[in-house]
């Protein structure tokens, strides 16, 4: 392959419509056709009850109000609890909520009556004057609730567990009990967010003349979408068309589907005759979208002198909220991707996955990972402390070595197969990583600031991720006879610049020029198999797969135009697409373009323009054959599936130095250093970009964002004013960022996911960096000044001191 | 998230709005918008009728004498902070300003609204109450100027009748001798404080006459106290504030952290303050 | 007058990107609305609706404001200058992207693309105000407005270069390749 784009800053091409203002995101679309509809949706303003009665009778009097929707109104498949994604076997009780709330809603935001007016302000005056009669039931709210299990979420799921999963590789327990040292520790995450900056949203439009239903929906997988809307509305599958316009933003809450309103706005439209919108607005994307992160762990941990893990025993539990759509992915992969670059010589790991009376739980960027590293760093940073080692030695003594990959777990990964490496090379990554952040210079550098008054720490987190996750995607390439490629991959887009990184992929393979190639995502009639942007799958999936199909593409014309040129194929290439004889200059007959192969791949009798006319002058095809051969089909176009035995394992080091203010318990971070690993770099300048977004959503995470839900199940910063996304002043103000390009063996490209490892390491690397500023342990994350405040009195040496401060803060 | 109907009026004199408001139970006046606007997309007020002021003559005035600061309904807080001859006559009003929301939002809300929209957890209304300011209100039944100490009734609530509108506040020049300081604690730039403390002292040569401390979130309404006995006993003036203070837990930060904060910015404040009193008699005299 | 939904409307002229829009509206239409679905200017988006944002930032009167806390029916005597109107005429349909745009795309300082609109309203006027911003000023500049995909870094640098593209200092030098000169 000769690789003139991949690996350069190519900018992106989606930014100039972008630019502009005319992006086209869900809420844009039909806004200028007089027969769309809007809708709203009445929520559950209470954590758990059983709902006595819901009158709508005010609101059909409303004007400008078309139709309002209950359960009650709902036949069929729509009746049904909405599909739970992804079973296991150990998801002995799975649960999934209806489209609108039958008897008894679980948590505050739950879809309870549907409303369609002419207008979004209108119809949330209509929601205004339903009326609901609830019983009221006593909400569970919290880990520590859900395991008590005094009250429960759902009365036929007891201890509020719906799974629990055990693996173990050696055994554990046994070496924890015969190690020299041994640790225990306690850990918390709280919950948080996605949050993108667009929340979800759906337009359907029903066509009676074609008797066909387009769909437009703000989701990370359109062929998902697809399957629901047409499954449960009882459509034949060719009939429904869902697009995922431009999305602003997924980060994992939009792979979760079908959403009620993803299936209500086809039904309305359907039924209405017209088309119909939801948009979902900012508080509803807090209290009816979903959360993550939330887990508290229990680790044992045996190890030798040197630090050398002997044995690791974790317990955790997972609050996965009221319901489980998305099955155990979260949980699973932190309990594999735990492990990270290390190698416990015997893992055991056992996990509940539980039900609260709060907001539902599917993947957020990262997936379980941060919790896992969040844990195991802990673990390691514990080790050297109880050594009096530096905290880098004892990572190095755990590392994976270089020679040993493929390197094996003997443990079950998310996708259901063995949890095996692909490459790395930790020991290098750690030595860049140092030199980055300036880790042996640090105890200088903490004096000095010590001689000034100042308070600092540094700290360091590992991690590995799977990332390219199967079971496949597919591309499709078509050579348009003006020589302009067309590529379809159905996986959809938020941001990633997938038509940019994509395009520089086929303009190498195929041989065409940057500008000539279009790529179109998340569309399913355009390519209807597929799976979704999930998991930093899509450079590793579609990447490969767009690569293949190319290579198919190429393969036809190059067959052609040897035929054309009469010329031997081995002797032709493709240049800024055009196909010629290798080394002869640009005389006739040695050279044609991609489009005119284009014309002479089809054999179309009409001359209808000039690439046609122009493809006259070569003569192709057997005339003892048919115009299209037994083996062949018309048209110059490639199409291929990529689908990896397993996933591929990237890996980063992030290192952080903060100071945090003696006085406030401010925390500022002063230098944020990242060494990443994700194989071959497509678009150096869109991975970094990913990284900065990464570790910004992970500040936000460690420092500033959490879900604060009272006893009532009511979730109190449901706004942007109290649920602190940070803002610029709130990053770090660079981000020291070093690439390492160990290859995958896995895929054609040798690339590895990067969307999701900017937010992994975060809650770790932050609480490393505290812990060493403070001089006391940091077990629970996010923190706030307030909180380190509160721990600085807890921990103060002096109870004289603390008394003081007790006394200054009693008020 | 969309506000529900209410009647609009944008009348284009003072006594057009004034008798709209009069005639109305539930209006309530609409000038930057910046607090109100977003009440009303959540549904946390209805008005019935909303009298749009910002087509009222006269109302955007900064006039700045020997005495004071002088800023009409209309003045946006960006234009009040840009002033840099407001700044001069009374420094506490851009050290406060500048942590009001960002500056996009400045540039759309009014000093006046956010005054008699009573925030305690707003810097401009301890402010008003710390230079001891006032405010002045207009309705069909006449004009009044209410002091500061008479302003806040309540969490969010002045003591403006509902057929008032504030049109101007009047906010004292720095006396001579005196100086002022603000500091305040926040999550993240640009948020409400978690805690916020302003000191205007008062010199008369190297002796202390007043100290006073106004504070943001540690109390329901604006609140002032006064350290100036404190300060010159060499006792605790935080301990002093405290006492009349009420700082509460929420999901941001404890009642403790809050306290804890109040003394830490109390003895940051105080000491700018003073230094601030100093460099100015220096001035003065070079 | 009423609408469909028999609410009494009003008829406002709104003074967008230089030319004139008359719409009828509700007076609580939020003036982001009324740009969005009756004047069509799609580009200014909507992403909180309580002002913390700043996706939905416009300029009025040349100074930024977030449009979902403003009324349609208080914006009638305003010039209000939108994404769509950035653009700078050079004979093309579509016109030539601002400094400010041109930045953007050079710095990659934007993914999604949801959350731009608002950023590069309020840089443009915060160069108007302050043309050659240090980076501490360049971030103050942006403070106001999240973004949940860039972590900020190439904005700031899109702030930086638009700044140098304004004043011809990167007139000559443009594309990806440049982000460090930024």
């Amino acid at each position: 392959m000769t690789t003139k784009l991949f690996g350069t800053k190519v900018a992106r091409v989606e930014d100039q419509r972008f630019l502009r203002g005319q992006g086209r995101y869900v809420d844009d679309l039909l806004h200028d056709d007089p027969r769309l509809l809007h809708s709203a949706v009445l929520r559950s303003p209470h954590a758990h009850a059983r709902i006595t009665d819901i009158d709508v009778s005010d609101v059909l009097d409303l004007d400008g109000v078309l139709a309002v929707w209950t359960y009650d109104d709902l036949t069929g498949p729509m009746a049904e609890p909405l599909p739970l994604l992804i079973p296991h076997p150990t998801l002995t009780h799975g649960r999934t909520q209806y489209a609108l709330a039958k008897d008894e809603v679980n948590y505050v935001g739950e879809a309870i009556a549907f409303v369609v007016a002419v207008d979004r302000y209108v119809a949330e005056d209509a929601v205004s004057r339903i009326r609901v009669d609830y019983d009221y039931l006593e909400p569970v709210v919290g880990i520590d609730a859900a395991r008590a299990a005094q009250r429960l979420v759902h009365d036929d799921v007891p201890g509020n567990v719906g799974a629990r999963m055990e693996q173990e590789n050696g055994d554990a327990r046994a070496a924890i009990a015969d190690a020299p040292h041994t640790l225990t520790l306690d850990l918390d995450i709280e919950r948080s967010a996605c949050t993108p900056m667009e929340g979800r949203g759906t337009v359907a439009r029903w066509d009676p003349d074609t008797s066909r239903l387009t769909v437009w929906s703000s989701t990370q997988t359109s062929t998902g979408v697809r399957g629901c809307v047409a499954a449960k509305l009882g459509l034949d599958l060719a009939r429904v068309d869902v697009i995922t316009p431009d999305v602003g933003g997924g980060f994992g809450v939009k792979i979760n589907h079908p959403w009620p309103e993803e299936l209500l706005v086809p039904l309305a439209a359907m039924t209405l005759g017209r088309p119909v919108k939801f948009t979902e607005d900012r508080r509803e994307h807090f209290i009816s979208s979903a959360h993550e992160r939330a887990q508290q762990h229990h680790v044992e941990v045996g190890f030798d002198d040197d630090g050398r893990l002997l044995g690791l025993n974790v317990e955790f539990w997972h609050d996965h909220g009221a319901y489980t759509p998305y099955g155990l992915i979260v949980p699973i992969i932190t309990s594999t991707q735990l492990l990270g670059p290390y190698k416990p010589l015997n893992y055991r790991v056992v996990f509940e996955s539980l039900y609260t009376n709060t907001v539902m739980v599917t993947p957020y960027r990262g997936a379980g990972r941060p919790q896992g590293c969040f844990v195991m760093e802990r673990t390691m940073d514990a080790i050297a402390a109880y050594l009096g080692k530096d905290r880098t030695e004892v990572r190095s003594t755990n590392f994976i070595q270089p020679d040993e990959f493929p390197y094996e777990h003997g443990l079950v990964f998310q996708d259901g197969r063995e949890l095996t490496y692909d490459s790395g090379d930790y020991p290098a990554s750690l030595a860049k990583l140092k030199e980055l952040v300036g880790w042996d210079e640090f105890e200088q550098f903490r004096a000095e600031m010590a001689a000034q008054g100042r308070r600092v720490g540094i700290g360091l987190a590992c991690y590995v991720e799977g990332t390219g996750v199967g079971p496949y995607e597919g591309a499709h390439v078509h050579i348009e006879t003006s020589g302009k490629v067309k590529v379809a991959t159905g996986l959809t887009t938020q941001g990633q610049g997938h038509q940019t990184a994509f395009a520089q992929i086929v303009a190498d393979t195929l041989g065409v020029r940057f500008e000539d190639v279009e790529i179109t995502t998340g569309d399913t009639r355009k390519m209807p198999y597929a799976v979704g942007t999930f998991a930093s799958r899509a450079a590793v999936m579609s990447g490969s797969a767009i690569h293949l199909a190319s290579l198919r593409a190429k393969e036809k014309a190059l067959r052609i135009a040897a035929e054309a040129l009469e010329a031997d194929e081995s002797d032709l290439e493709i240049v800024d697409g055009v196909v010629s004889v290798r080394g002869t200059d640009a005389s006739p007959g040695t050279r044609i373009d991609l489009g005119t192969v284009a014309v002479l791949s089809n054999p179309l009798r009409y001359a209808f323009d000039e690439a046609s006319k122009a493809a006259t002058q070569f003569s192709v095809g057997d005339p003892g054959r048919p115009p299209v051969a037994e083996d062949d089909e018309p048209g110059l176009e490639g199409k291929d599936f990529y689908s990896p035995q397993r996933s591929t394992f990237a890996n980063g080091m992030h290192a952080v130095i903060v100071e945090t203010d003696p006085d406030t318990a401010e925390i500022t971070i002063l230098k944020y250093a990242v060494v990443h690993d994700c194989g071959h770099l497509i678009n150096p300048m869109i991975v970094e970009g990913q990284i900065h977004g990464g570790v910004a959503q992970g500040v936000g995470g460690a420092l500033y964002e959490r879900m604060v839900y009272d006893e009532s199940g009511q979730l109190l910063n449901a706004s942007f004013m109290d649920f602190l996304m940070p803002y610029v002043t709130e990053v770090p103000t660079t981000i020291d960022i070093d690439h390492l390009e160990t290859p995958s063996p896995l895929n054609p490209l040798g690339i590895k996911g990067a969307g999701e490892a900017g937010v992994i390491p975060s809650a770790a690397v932050f609480a490393a960096a505290i812990e060493d500023a403070e001089g006391f342990p940091i077990t629970a994350m996010p923190i706030s000044p307030s909180e380190l405040y509160a721990l600085r009195l807890a921990h103060a040496d002096d109870p004289a001191e603390a008394a003081e401060a007790a006394t200054t803060t009693a008020g | 998230m969309k506000p529900a109907p209410f009647a609009f009026l944008r009348p284009s004199t003072l006594e057009e709005a004034l008798a709209a408001l009069a005639g109305e139970q539930g209006a309530k006046v609409l000038a930057g918008g910046q607090s109100l606007v977003p009440l009303l997309s959540m549904r946390l007020a209805a008005p019935s009728m909303l009298v749009d002021i910002n087509a009222v003559p006269d109302l955007g005035h900064i006039d700045i004498d020997e005495a004071g600061v002088r800023i009409g309904a209309l003045a946006r807080h960006a234009e009040v902070l840009a002033s840099a001859e407001a700044a001069e006559t009374q420094p506490l009003l851009a050290m406060a300003l500048s942590h009001v929301a960002h500056p996009t939002i400045r540039n759309r809300g009014t000093t006046v609204g956010s005054l008699v929209h009573a925030d305690a957890a707003a810097e401009m209304p301890m402010v008003l109450r710390l230079l001891e300011g006032s405010v002045d209100v207009a309705s069909v039944r006449g004009r009044r100027t209410i002091p500061a100490a008479e302003l806040f009734a309540g969490p969010l609530e002045s003591t403006l009748a509902h057929d008032e509108i504030a049109v101007e506040a009047f906010f004292p020049a720095l006396a001579a001798g005196a100086g002022v300081a603000f500091e305040e604690i926040a999550r993240r730039h640009g948020d409400y404080a978690l805690v916020g403390v302003a000191a205007l002292v008062q010199l008369d040569g190297d002796e202390i006459t007043g100290a006073r401390l106004g504070f943001v979130s540690v109390s329901d309404i604006p609140t002032v106290v006064d350290v100036t006995e404190a300060v010159n006993d060499r006792a605790d003036p935080a301990a002093a504030a405290l006492a009349e203070l009420e700082p509460a837990d929420d999901i941001h930060a404890s009642a403790e952290y809050r306290a804890h904060l109040v003394k830490v910015l109390t003895t940051r404040v105080l000491a700018a303050a003073i230094d601030h009193a100093r460099s100015r008699a220096r001035k003065v005299t070079t | 007058m009423s609408n469909a939904a028999g609410e009494e409307v009003h008829d406002v002229r709104l003074h967008v990107n230089g030319s004139v829009h008359e719409v009828q509206v509700p007076a609580r239409r939020l003036l982001s609305d009324a740009l969005r679905h009756d004047c069509g200017l799609t580009g200014t988006h909507v992403g909180c609706e309580h002002g913390v944002c700043g996706a939905c930032t416009v300029l009025v009167g040349g100074r930024p404001m977030r449009s979902c806390l403003m009324l349609a029916v208080s914006a009638v005597d305003a010039e209000i200058t939108t994404v769509e109107g950035l653009t700078e005429a050079d004979g093309s349909p579509e016109g030539r992207l601002s400094p400010v745009q041109q930045a953007f795309s050079d710095c990659h300082g934007l993914q999604c693309g949801f959350c731009t609109p608002g950023f590069l309203t309020t840089i443009t006027a915060g160069l108007r105000d302050n043309p050659d911003p240090s980076e501490d000023e360049a971030r103050e500049m942006i403070a106001g407005n999240l973004c949940r995909c860039t972590g900020y870094q190439n904005i700031v640098k899109s702030v930086l270069r638009a700044a140098a593209l304004r004043d011809g200092r990167g007139a000559t030098s443009s594309g990806t390749e440049n982000l460090e000169d930024a």
